[in-house]
């Protein structure tokens, strides 16, 4: 340790460090300068499209856009609460339908049948239908006589029943990912199916599907959108409510901006996250 | 000399090749055998069969219990997860589980399978660790470890239940030479401590040091056994004579 305290750098690292620090100065300046000029040929082009004043005023318009923040954004209050429901059930139903799929013997035969049904059918269906019939016909089924199912609960049903079947591919593909001498160590141990999966297949599986899952939750943040058909005043409803009432789409910028600025957390977060456990389970490298 | 396991007439084939064509071999308490044969004459196969990885198409496995009471744990009755727990298992590829810290390899079965609180294993983990010369890496995960290193986690794994048998599958065949030292140290030290191990392996030398006996596996049968002086300096089949050949000389 004395040594490490009486070592100064030599006087080639100290030029390689000086050499280092100018290149890195030099890609950022360049980076800056190459960014700032797109958006500049960007901006100028978009400015003098022949159409641009009449499409600023009908999508970029300030005022409307000020006006529009408080209504939307309750709306989006919707959003997330059906987005929050569906984040805990989709996480239930597709691990439940991936460890149905994992299972091995006859006795299984009809759960994995259903499960794989269930997948086929759902991830070829599209949600917009899904949200019809789940929003149209559960109501539908209580005759005249049941109480009224709120908009976001039946919302949050469509969405898990597509996303869950998304997500369980995802979970089962990162399982089978995992090399078979994990499950053999496991089992050799006496841990059981269930166990081994607990244990040793499934976390590893959802480290390795992590981008993929989180691609599938930035999509689901999108799609909770899609319950305004339903007739629930959620963000792109609020929206389309002062749409019709101003005549300008600068409404929907400002409920587009919202579920953007709600994704790029999520997405930063997963890189952020990814890379960490990389660095914790592998000795690093910088290439 | 109590028995801990014994085999009759296992036969296993893969389709419609066969891989053992009859295995009878009794295992002793306190004893440790290797399985030696070439590559492909069934060692690993018939290690995994005893350890319930597969399956077996004929024969009987008997494996004491605490009582030392012979059962027969190929009946498809028998309770396969309770049973491994009571088999060791080193593989020939490490396989320690890459998101588990190495304590939490270690202590896997004891909390797992045998129910025991998370102090109490953790306190036993260490204590196994230090056995095998790693406690100052038991938070540490596998991948920051040498190929011995976590060959010796992953013996620590297999006997952290207290198993009545270690199976050693080829241990240090996936290992750089200068590591594979280390980790047959470990397997003198277990026998000297009394563990009953059935090793398949290629290191001779090492099978004539630490082995009471010694099965040749040829073809799927057993070619020849008993003691190393006799099997390592005068085989009398030619099959055993050929494949020691260059040891011999």
């Amino acid at each position: 340790m004395s040594d490490e305290t009486a070592w100064q750098p030599s006087s080639i690292e100290l030029g390689r460090r000086a050499v280092r620090r100018s290149r890195g100065m030099r890609s950022i300046l360049i980076g800056l300068g190459s960014t700032l000029l797109f958006a500049a040929i960007v901006w100028i082009t978009v400015v003098n499209t022949p159409g641009w004043s009449a499409v600023q005023k009908a999508f970029f318009d300030p005022e409307t856009f000020v006006e529009s923040i408080p209504l939307v954004a309750k709306g989006f209050l919707l959003n997330l609460r059906v987005l929050g429901y569906s984040v805990v059930s989709v996480a239930i139903l597709g691990m439940l339908l991936a460890f149905l799929r994992t299972l091995r013997g006859p006795v299984f035969f009809p759960l994995r049948a259903l499960a794989t049904g269930y997948t086929d059918l759902f991830r070829g269906t599209p949600l917009i239908i899904v949200l019809y019939l789940v929003g149209f016909g559960i109501p539908a089924l209580q005759g005249r006589t049941g109480s009224v199912i709120p908009a976001e609960i039946l919302g949050t049903i469509a969405i898990t029943l597509t996303y869950s079947a998304y997500v369980s591919e995802v979970l089962r593909a990162g399982i089978e990912s995992v090399h078979p001498s994990q499950r053999l160590a496991a089992r050799s141990l006496g841990l059981s199916h269930a166990q081994s999966m607990r244990i040793v297949l499934i976390p590893q599986a959802i480290r390795r599907v992590t981008p993929a899952l989180m691609n599938d939750f930035v999509s689901m943040q999108k799609d909770v959108g899609l319950i305004s058909v339903l007739g629930a005043v959620d963000a792109v409803r609020a929206a389309q409510i002062i749409k019709a009432q101003s005549f300008n789409f600068t409404p929907y910028v400002v409920a587009g901006l919202l579920f953007v600025l709600l994704a790029i957390p999520t997405i930063r977060f997963t890189d952020w996250y990814t890379a960490r456990l990389r660095a914790r389970e592998q000795a690093g490298s910088i290439v | 000399m109590s028995e801990v396991l014994r085999l009759e007439g296992i036969r296993k084939s893969y389709g419609v090749t066969p891989v053992l064509r009859g295995i009878d071999l009794t295992v002793n308490r306190h004893e440790v055998i290797a399985v030696i044969g070439a590559s492909g004459s069934g060692k690993s196969t018939l290690l995994r069969t005893i350890n319930l990885l597969e399956t077996i198409d004929d024969g009987q496995i008997w494996l004491a219990d605490a009582a030392g009471t012979l059962e027969d744990i190929s009946d498809p009755r028998a309770k396969a997860d309770a049973i491994r727990a009571r088999i060791g298992f080193v593989f020939q590829h490490l396989n320690l589980f890459p998101h588990l810290s190495v304590l939490d390899n270690v202590t896997i079965s004891t909390r797992h399978v045998q129910r025991i609180r998370r102090q109490v294993a953790e306190a036993r983990g260490l204590e196994l660790l230090d056995r095998v010369g790693l406690a100052d890496k038991a938070r540490e995960f596998p991948d920051r470890l040498s190929g011995g290193q976590q060959q010796r986690v992953a013996i620590a794994r297999a006997i952290a239940t207290d198993p009545e048998l270690l199976l050693l599958d080829e241990i240090t065949s996936a290992l750089d030479p200068q590591l594979v030292g280390e980790v047959l140290d470990l397997v003198r030290q277990l026998k000297s401590e009394g563990t009953t191990i059935v090793m398949a392996t290629h290191e001779m030398a090492f099978a004539r040091d630490v082995a009471d006996h010694v099965v040749f596996l040829d073809n799927g049968v057993v070619g020849e056994q008993g003691p190393p002086t006799e099997i390592f300096t005068a085989p009398r089949t030619s099959r055993a004579r050929e494949f020691l050949g260059r040891f011999l000389a």
